[in-house]
Order: structure tokens, then sequence, then C-alpha cells
């Protein structure tokens, strides 16, 4: 299964990114052959939608589930509609959140915040 | 010679509306125009009647899907990131989009239309001889600027005097305020924070290449950081209208002061006929250069 996460490094020991749209980095893991790759998330310094843009990437490459620690109302739509889970990631990097999501131990995300577009 | 006068100062609360409405009181043939439309409030002084209302809309991309060939064209151009690409098909967050109509002109199959949606309305009045227009927003929306425009249309085909009452700040819907004014009245508090907000508006008209001078309001005895300012930058100072309880009373009671007070008829009669000689001065000073 690939699974996604917003990272502040293009590590596996990197933290994990507090925000999902404004994340530096996306890690992409294949929990089947182990693989990892990153992206650099283009949509960093966009005025607005940048939960939408990041979304769309997560999408696009296939993710069928993303671990982070918080997530928009619009960016979950576009997961939602893309049929990508949210997990809830846990403080600590991104293999230690990896490790978490095969054991099975992190819970689907169930809040969603409003927009932080054009605020100010 | 009529002239298109904008009021605008740096933070709320510095006396823009009192000052605007005072104006078009003496002013007495005039159009005001309220365009700080998250909070118009001209119009409790100025109690316009017969009120026509506008509805002002945006348009927003709606996509036909059925001719959708899913190129992603419209997803790549959205500088605001107000479409994206679901079960193959784009699709639109209509509070994101910036109305720029640019996704439908790059959609090779014509796939995208456009819808009105609205995001608030213009109230056109008369109160005895001024007209009153007044600008409002709905709630939630996040731009006023299309509402401004509508303003404008009005405001440029006006050929008598223009009193604008534009929004507080100095970001883009205060741009488009000044846009077609003559000559810009900024208003300042005696604060050192007041002086700071004036040097916002300052910059800005002097951005816009814009004729303008300063009325330092809730003027006390003492040091004045705003008028400071003024006499370093060589700003024009127009008037000064005092820290006046009975003024703080009429406009709280939402009275005009010069239609009920003598001596405030007289200020603002005096402040009017001095923004008009500069405004004439500058005209004739532009037309030489």
């Amino acid at each position: 299964m690939k699974i996604a996460i917003p990272v502040e490094k293009q590590n596996l020991d990197a933290q994990v990114a507090q925000s999902f749209g404004r994340a530096p980095h996306f890690l992409f893991y294949n929990t089947k052959s182990k693989e990892s790759y990153y992206l650099d998330n283009t949509a960093v310094a966009d005025s607005g939608g940048a939960g939408i843009r990041a979304a769309q990437v997560v999408a696009d490459h296939g993710a069928e589930a993303l671990l982070t620690p918080r997530c928009g109302n619009n960016a979950q739509e576009v997961l939602s509609g893309a049929e990508v889970l949210i997990y809830k990631s846990i403080p600590g990097t991104a293999l230690e959140n990896i490790e978490a999501f095969i054991a099975e131990k992190l819970v689907l995300l169930d809040e969603f915040h409003s927009g932080m577009h054009r605020h100010g | 010679m009529a002239k298109k006068i904008a009021v605008l100062s740096g933070k709320g609360g510095t006396g823009k509306t009192l000052l605007s409405v005072n104006l078009a009181s003496v002013a007495g043939d005039c159009l005001y125009v309220d365009c700080d439309v998250e909070e118009p409030n001209g119009h409790l002084f100025l109690k316009p009647e017969q009120v026509r209302k506008e509805t002002v809309c945006v348009k927003i991309p709606v996509v036909e899907k059925a001719l959708c060939d899913g190129c992603r064209n419209c997803v790549k151009f959205c500088k605001f990131n107000a479409i994206a690409f679901m079960k193959d098909k784009p699709y639109v967050f209509e509070e994101v989009c910036h109305s720029c109509g640019g996704c439908v002109l790059v959609c090779p199959q014509k796939a995208i239309a456009e819808k009105e949606k609205p995001i608030g309305e213009i109230r056109r009045g008369n109160s005895n001889r001024i007209k009153s227009h007044s600008g409002i927003m709905n709630v939630g929306e996040v731009s006023g600027v299309p509402i401004i425009e509508k303003l404008m249309e009005a405001v440029r085909k006006e050929s008598g005097t223009v009193i604008i009452d534009c929004p507080p700040g100095s970001a883009c819907i205060v741009m488009e305020s000044i846009k077609d004014a003559d000559y810009c009245l900024l208003v300042a508090e005696p604060t050192v924070f007041g002086a700071h907000n004036l040097k916002m508006v300052y910059e800005l008209v002097r951005l816009f290449n814009k004729p303008h001078g300063v009325v330092l309001n809730k003027c006390l005895p003492g040091e004045n950081p705003a008028e400071d300012f003024c006499i370093k930058n060589n700003v024009p100072i127009l008037g000064r209208i005092p820290f006046d309880k009975q003024l703080g009373k009429l406009s709280s009671d939402a009275l005009i002061a010069a239609d009920e007070d003598e001596r405030f008829k007289t200020l603002f009669s005096g402040l009017l006929n001095k923004i008009m000689e500069e405004a004439d001065d500058e005209t004739a000073s532009d037309s030489k250069r």
C-alpha cells in the first residue's frame, strides 16, 4: 500500500510537518516494497489553495492513505473524492509513523479545519 | 469646480465617515459613496430614502462534465488552486476562486461556462440633495473589490462633487476606492499609532500620484505625532477637528454635526472650501507639468 506523509526534511527520520498544505516536502512510501521517494511541495508559498494542491499531488501519485497531523476541509474534499484515507499522525518522525501505521495503531482523522486561505 | 474627494485612513475609527458625511452635508448637492463594504455606516447618518437595491455578482466557473476530456489545462492554469481534478473531472472550489475567467479561456473543449454568484449589493437612495450610494458585502465573502468597481461606475459618470468614504487600511479594496479620485483626504489621530497609520495611506496616495492633504482629528492640546509627521514630510494640513464632547455625542446619536450646530457647520464648510482650493491648485499645477 502506498502512503503519503508531509515531512520537514527528505529522509525517514524527518519530523512529520505540522501542516499538510504548507509542508516543505511529501514522502511517499510503499509498505510492501519499502520503497520511498520525496517531492517538494510546489504550493508551499502559494497565496491560497495550498491544501487543494497538496491533496491533488497525493491523489495523483496514487497514495491510498495520508498520514497527517491536520487537514483542511478543501483538502479533505479532494482526498475523499480520490478515495484516499486520512489518518491522524502521531508526534515524531516519518518512520515512527510508518511503523505505527503498519501496526494499525493510527486512527482516522475525524476533525477537519476550515480554510486558512485569505485570512489576514 | 466639482471634484471627486476620497477620504481614507490607515485604520478604522479615525473619523472617515464623520468627515465624509459632514463634508457631504455642507456640500449639499453631491454624491456620497460608502466604499467600506464590510461595515458601511454612512447611511446611518444620511438616512437615505427611496432606497433601490442592486445585487453585485462575480463569475464562477461551471464545468460541463460531458464535454471535458480531462486535459487538466484549467487545473494547471489556476494560480489560486481553485480547481482540483477529481474522479477524472475538474472540481471548482468556489470560495477559493478569484473570478479571473482564465480557466474558461484555456479549456480547449469549451467545457467551462460561468455562473453568477452574488457577493453583495449596492443601495442607492436620496438624503435631501445628497445622493447616497452604499456598498454592502455578504457575510463570509472575502473580497469587496467587485462591489467597489460597481460603485465606481456611478462615480465616473458623476459631474458634480463626489465624497468617497473609503474602507480602512491600504489594501486592494482601498486602491480601488481611490483610483477615480481627484483628491485624497487623509484622516489621522493624534497618537504614535495614528502617525504610523497615516504613513501607510500617505505612501499609498504617493504611489498613486494623487494630490493629498491631511485632516487631524481628535485634536487635543499637547503633542500630536500625526502633525509632526505632516510637518516633517511637508504634507499639507487642511484642518483640525477638536476632540469635542458635543461632536462625539452628535455622532453617536447618528446625527450630522454640521446640520445640528453652527460651530461645526463653519468648521466643515471651511474645510470643504480649503479642499476644493487645494484640489484646484493641484489640477492647475498638474496641467502646467
